[in-house]
């Protein structure tokens, strides 16, 4: 179950004299989910790209279990691209039917259509998906071959909530499957609940890779401890250096019971109180020094 | 409507299009090019009002050199006989067979024929055109003997038709692939067909027969409706008829398979598509015949497809010619046909690189 199906070595890819991706090294294990994340522009996509094949790298190897990618590869690997567009006029049911003739091996559409949950819109013109509907077809059809190796590129962008949630689940019944599923994002609450493994990916290079666990248990020990500012007097803030954030008093501490216990002491009322472990987002602003918010809203 | 955001997208509609330079470029250089074509083909001292066949053609050579002074010994008999080919505003037209000359007579595509040697002229009793030139003839040759041409009238929708039908086809070929290409190239159709086992050969080859399909089908639709109203002039094969189709079709495809190989930008593809079409439609003989064109249009309108589609089929309509007879079209047809595909499978991109 550890063997590698993946390795990427030394990877670069230079666009007009632009490095979008710089002598990345990393490997992939079976069954697990691999997440590629980082803000816009920081070269998931194109390392994703390469790995599928759609892209040639400048320089550096892609090997699909130890030996280099071929031509044939397309048969064994699923891909779901960031922005695709499907063939208008077609039906979801003839968008599958299309896309079935490719393949030598494919998954029946009642099992795709279980799998994927699109019973509901299998006679709906492609034209007039909802983007939670597009993106269970765009996976469908990334599915049909049964592939081994599934690439997922940013697939819950521009969903709302609701569907996110529904799409992650989707992932996760491919997951149990048995799939390898190589998943780029930059939403880090969803490679925290998706993803065995990530890579932090910042302007082309790999900044931080390992679990989520075992990248917050490295460089988070403190909890996090919220609360609104008016309830907390402006002395003890002031004394115990705590950090306002808008609206809240934010308290960092690797001793959460001794901190209540204290505020206890001093009479301040634990209404509204939040208390918080550290997430990947936190890790990626203390990696790079700016917030991931702050870079997607840039790119926008 | 908001009048802030609606001039914001006007002014970043403009930037984009001012930052495409090779779509600029194309629509500054269009209508220039265009100018040109149009100022090259109506030039001259204008139409001639009336068109004369001339069969012992020994007579349009001596009147055309005359024309720019040539110094020949003529005998009188010879310059009274000439003297009719230099009359201004009728055009002549050499024809080294009689028996071609009085088909075009019989369906108005000229006014009389004349054989010098003879002594013969041949008149179409139903044209008044034909009447009125045989007028100013016999003024000067009214010891010539009169013949008149038999066969069915043609009219002007006859003979306009396989033009009609040949650029509606054009523009099917041309922009139902070529432009369909680019657009599914541009929104990332392409690309996500590329992460398929399918091959651009098999991708372009589906997309050509799909076309060819639908083109025959249509055009099939077209002339079996319009038939039904307008009884349509027809002397040849249908089958030869369908055959032309079919190779002029498959010719114009992959014209539009080559003309889309690599373009992502709609705008350029539309200007190319343009480029393609317009002097097609201009010089192909869809609306107009070439016959008394100059050399050098004739030349440029011999290499493009759409002209060996529209004479081979007019020729099978209105002469009933056969395959063999159109051997020439067929061939270029093949030819042209051959090399598009091969210049488009070659340059052929799927153009996944962002």
């Amino acid at each position: 179950m550890n063997t590698s199906v993946i390795e990427v070595e030394n990877l670069t890819k230079v666009y007009k004299g632009i490095t979008a991706v710089d002598q990345i090294n990393f490997s992939i294990k079976q069954g697990h989910c691999f997440g590629l994340l980082g803000p816009n522009g920081a070269g998931k996509t194109t390392t994703i790209e390469i790995m599928e094949g759609i892209i040639s790298a400048t320089s550096g190897h892609v090997k699909y279990y130890g030996q280099m990618a071929s031509s044939d590869i397309s048969q064994q690997i699923g891909i779901q691209f960031q922005h695709t567009a499907l063939q208008d006029f077609l039906t979801v049911k003839e968008t599958l039917d299309l896309f079935t003739s490719f393949y030598q091996h494919t998954l029946t559409h009642k099992e795709l259509i279980e799998l994927c949950d699109l019973s509901d819109f299998l006679d709906r013109d492609n034209r007039l998906l909802s983007g939670g509907q597009r993106q269970r077809l765009l996976l469908a059809l990334a599915m049909i071959n049964d592939p081994d190796i599934i690439f997922l590129d940013e697939p819950t962008t521009g969903l709302d909530p609701q569907a996110r949630r529904n799409f992650w689940q989707l992932i996760q019944n491919v997951k149990k499957k048995g799939k390898t599923v190589i998943l780029t994002t930059h939403y880090m609450d969803e490679a925290e609940q998706l993803c065995d493994e990530v890579v932090i990916m910042d302007k082309g290079k790999i900044i931080e890779q390992g679990s989520p666990h075992q990248l917050l248990k490295k460089y988070f020990t403190d909890i996090f401890i919220y609360l609104p500012l008016a309830q907390v007097p402006n002395e003890l803030v002031l004394e115990k250096h705590w950090q306002v954030v808008g609206e809240r008093v934010e308290i960092t501490t690797n001793q959460v019971e001794s901190t209540l216990l204290l505020l206890i002491e001093q009479q301040v009322s634990l209404d509204g109180l939040h208390v918080k472990s550290a997430n990947l987002d936190d890790l990626f602003l203390k990696l790079t020094g700016h917030a991931l918010g702050a870079e997607i809203g840039e790119n926008k | 409507m908001n009048l802030t955001r609606f001039l914001a997208v006007v002014k970043a509609r403009n930037i984009e299009f001012f930052r495409d330079k090779s779509s600029l470029g194309w629509n500054l250089a269009f209508p220039i090019l265009l100018l040109i074509g149009l100022s090259f083909i109506f030039s001259g001292d204008g139409r001639a009002a009336y068109k004369v066949g001339v069969v012992d053609s020994v007579q349009v050579h001596l009147a055309q050199e005359q024309s720019i002074g040539s110094e020949l010994n003529k005998t009188e008999s010879t310059q009274a006989k000439s003297a009719f080919l230099e009359t201004r505003y009728i055009e002549f037209i050499n024809y080294s067979k009689l028996e071609l000359a009085k088909t075009k007579l019989s369906q108005h595509s000229i006014d009389l024929i004349v054989n010098f040697s003879k002594k013969t002229y041949w008149v179409n009793q139903d044209s008044s055109k034909s009447y009125l030139v045989e007028k100013i003839f016999l003024a000067q040759h009214h010891d010539f003997s009169q013949q008149q041409a038999q066969g069915k009238k043609i009219r002007y929708v006859d003979w306009v038709l396989p033009g009609i039908l040949g650029m509606n086809m054009m523009f099917s070929c041309l922009f139902g692939v070529g432009y369909v290409i680019v657009r599914y190239r541009k929104n990332a159709v392409l690309k996500r067909l590329k992460a398929t086992p399918l091959s651009a050969f098999e991708f372009v080859s589906a997309q050509l027969l799909s076309r060819v399909f639908i083109v025959m089908f249509m055009s099939s639709v077209v002339y079996i409706g319009c038939n039904f109203f307008f009884d349509f002039y027809m002397l040849g094969s249908y089958f030869d008829l369908f055959i032309i189709g079919l190779l002029g079709a498959f010719s114009l495809i992959t014209l539009g398979l080559l003309v889309a190989s690599r373009s992502k930008s709609e705008e350029l593809i539309g200007g190319l598509l343009n480029l393609t079409s317009w002097p097609m439609m201009m010089l192909s003989g869809v609306w107009f015949s070439l016959e008394g064109a100059p050399d050098s249009l004739k030349i440029a309108a011999d290499i493009l497809p759409l002209t060996h589609l529209v004479a081979g089929a007019r020729m099978i309509i209105t002469e009933g010619a056969t395959l063999v007879d159109i051997s020439y079209h067929v061939t270029v047809l093949l030819v042209m046909s051959t090399v598009f595909l091969s210049l488009g499978a070659y340059f052929f991109s799927w153009n996944t690189e962002r």
